[in-house]
């Protein structure tokens, strides 16, 4: 569904993504992972089209992405959460959540997919009233993952939803994600926690300073010496 | 009780100007809370609506129609103005540093003032009377019937506005772009369409405060806009910019100060005061009086 075909990327001189093609079918959760500075939330953000891209092509559903306006994607089924949440600090929980819902019309959905969101995370309903500023960090990412459901896609990008959260805390967001992906929605993960991105992945991309170096299926990476030795620290 | 009549009276008489200070410092504030801009035009788009004011109202009159249509014809042609020097002038530097927009929108500003004292000369020119009201008595205070429209209408705009941007879709998108618009574009918000209603709104209520403020001073020049654009951004500063209960609250505070040193000390030092405040204010809270202190955020 999400295609993605000899994308190349510069901040300025620099050529931070130099050709990368990848793929993600209906029903996967494909990982994205790498070192820092590999490219991987520059590869989102160029998807999304908060970065403009120097050439290749993005297509989703056939349609091509960096030909459309970075606000018209959502419509097309694609839901970003970016790196660091940025949930709406100065607005509450439901306020957040009602941006999610942005673009639709059908209240009646909204609100079932609303109680929906409560349900999934029970912390962000007994706060839903709350400024999304004051939750704490792993809360914020459960408020961030809401909201992109919030407007009920098809696909769903994740950009390191693990950042900054205690293993714990970790674990309860990829169960979620899990959970999310096996209700139907496909999903591409950026992480840097590469165990976990492995773990609940069907197939995964390896990055390497905006190229990509090694792709299959995730079971295998996670036993394959190299990637043990580079991201896993085995 | 003299002395006690004296003090109610200057104290409404601030009210009236602080409330019109409060409209236009609304306008300062919604701009640099979405764009994060000064617009310094927009004390001059109070003066491009005080020059629709002495055009529409004789021809209204002409028409039969009554004198006060003028602030409808003033809100649109304001929030048009509004709109399109957003588009022209500050949307292709948005990306710029800061200082790049702001020096632009001065020249937004010198570019009004002169462009109007070229088209109707620099002199000024009389308005005729827009409203005719009865004054009212409350007790033994004699209220001018001009003073308490412009304080009920600026009260009852700022409520509406506050809830338009609390409970509507728009304003929450508004509140939302300007917190981040990036996230705000991934939720499919439309930020320029945002920024355009913003501006359209902040222009339209100066437009307002323009025919309110020549209903008690009535007169128009070119340069009008100036002080009292500068006076309204105290207020917006004093409140705390981006805050809009902080602008309302910044202008009622500058306009009772203002009232109240010309009634008591010195009406010439009443502009020295306003600044003072400013300057007091800075060096105590320099967010304002209602600006949240601004953290880094982790």
């Amino acid at each position: 569904m999400l295609k993605v075909n000899d994308l190349k990327v510069c901040y300025g001189a620099i050529q931070a993504i130099k050709g990368i093609s990848l793929e993600v079918n209906e029903g996967e959760i494909v990982s994205l992972i790498g070192a820092n500075g590999a490219g991987k939330t520059t590869i989102l953000h160029t998807i999304t089209g908060l970065k403009k891209a120097e050439s290749g092509s993005v297509t989703l559903f056939d349609h091509n992405l960096l030909a459309t306006q970075p606000h018209k994607i959502v419509s097309l089924g694609m839901a970003h959460v970016p790196e660091g949440r940025h949930i709406f600090a100065q607005l509450t929980v439901e306020e957040n959540l009602e941006m999610g819902s942005y673009i639709r019309k059908d209240k009646a959905e909204i609100e079932a997919d609303k109680q929906q969101v409560f349900q999934r995370f029970p912390r962000l309903k007994e706060r839903r009233k709350q400024l999304a500023g004051t939750l704490s960090g792993g809360e914020q990412q459960m408020l961030a993952i809401g909201r992109a459901l919030m407007s009920n896609p098809k696909i769903l990008l994740l950009d390191e939803p693990s950042m900054g959260l205690s293993p714990l805390l970790v674990k309860e967001i990829f169960e979620i994600i899990k959970e999310v992906n096996q209700s139907g929605m496909t999903v591409l993960l950026v992480e840097q926690n590469a165990k976990m991105a492995l773990s609940v992945a069907s197939r995964a991309y390896v990055l390497e300073t905006g190229k990509v170096v090694m792709q299959g299926n995730a079971q295998e990476m996670l036993q394959n010496d190299q990637v043990r030795k580079a991201y896993l620290g085995a | 009780m003299d002395q006690l009549i004296l003090f109610v009276k200057q104290l409404i008489n601030g009210i009236q100007v602080g409330s019109i200070y409060a409209l236009v410092a609304l306008g300062y504030t919604m701009v640099y809370g979405i764009v994060k801009l000064i617009n310094f035009a927009h004390g001059d788009f109070i003066m491009v609506g005080a020059y629709v004011t002495l055009a529409t109202v004789p021809f209204l009159i002409t028409c039969g129609l009554p004198a006060w249509a003028c602030i409808l014809v003033a809100v649109v042609i304001c929030a048009l103005l509004g709109v399109t020097t957003e588009r022209v002038a500050y949307k292709p530097l948005r990306n710029s540093p800061r200082i790049s927009a702001l020096i632009t929108a001065i020249g937004v500003s010198l570019f009004l003032q002169n462009a109007f004292a070229l088209a109707f000369s620099p002199e000024p020119q009389a308005i005729q009377t827009i409203f005719r009201l009865n004054a009212v008595n409350i007790g033994e205070i004699q209220v001018a019937g001009v003073t308490l429209l412009t304080i009920v209408l600026s009260v009852v705009i700022m409520l509406l506005l506050q809830l338009f941007v609390k409970k509507t879709k728009m304003g929450k998108a508004m509140r939302a772009v300007s917190e981040d618009s990036a996230a705000a574009q991934l939720m499919g918000i439309n930020v320029n369409t945002t920024i355009s209603v913003t501006f359209a709104i902040g222009s339209a209520l100066a437009a307002v405060a323009a025919v309110m403020y020549c209903a008690i001073y009535p007169q128009v020049d070119p340069y009008m806009g100036s002080l009292l654009g500068l006076k309204a951004f105290i207020a917006a500063v004093l409140g705390g910019i981006g805050v809009i209960p902080g602008a309302m609250l910044g202008g009622f505070v500058i306009g009772i100060a203002e009232s109240m040193t010309k009634a008591y000390i010195s009406s010439q030092l009443a502009d020295a005061v306003v600044f003072g405040i400013l300057i007091i204010v800075l060096l105590v809270k320099p967010t304002g009086i209602l600006g949240k202190n601004v953290g880094e955020k982790v």
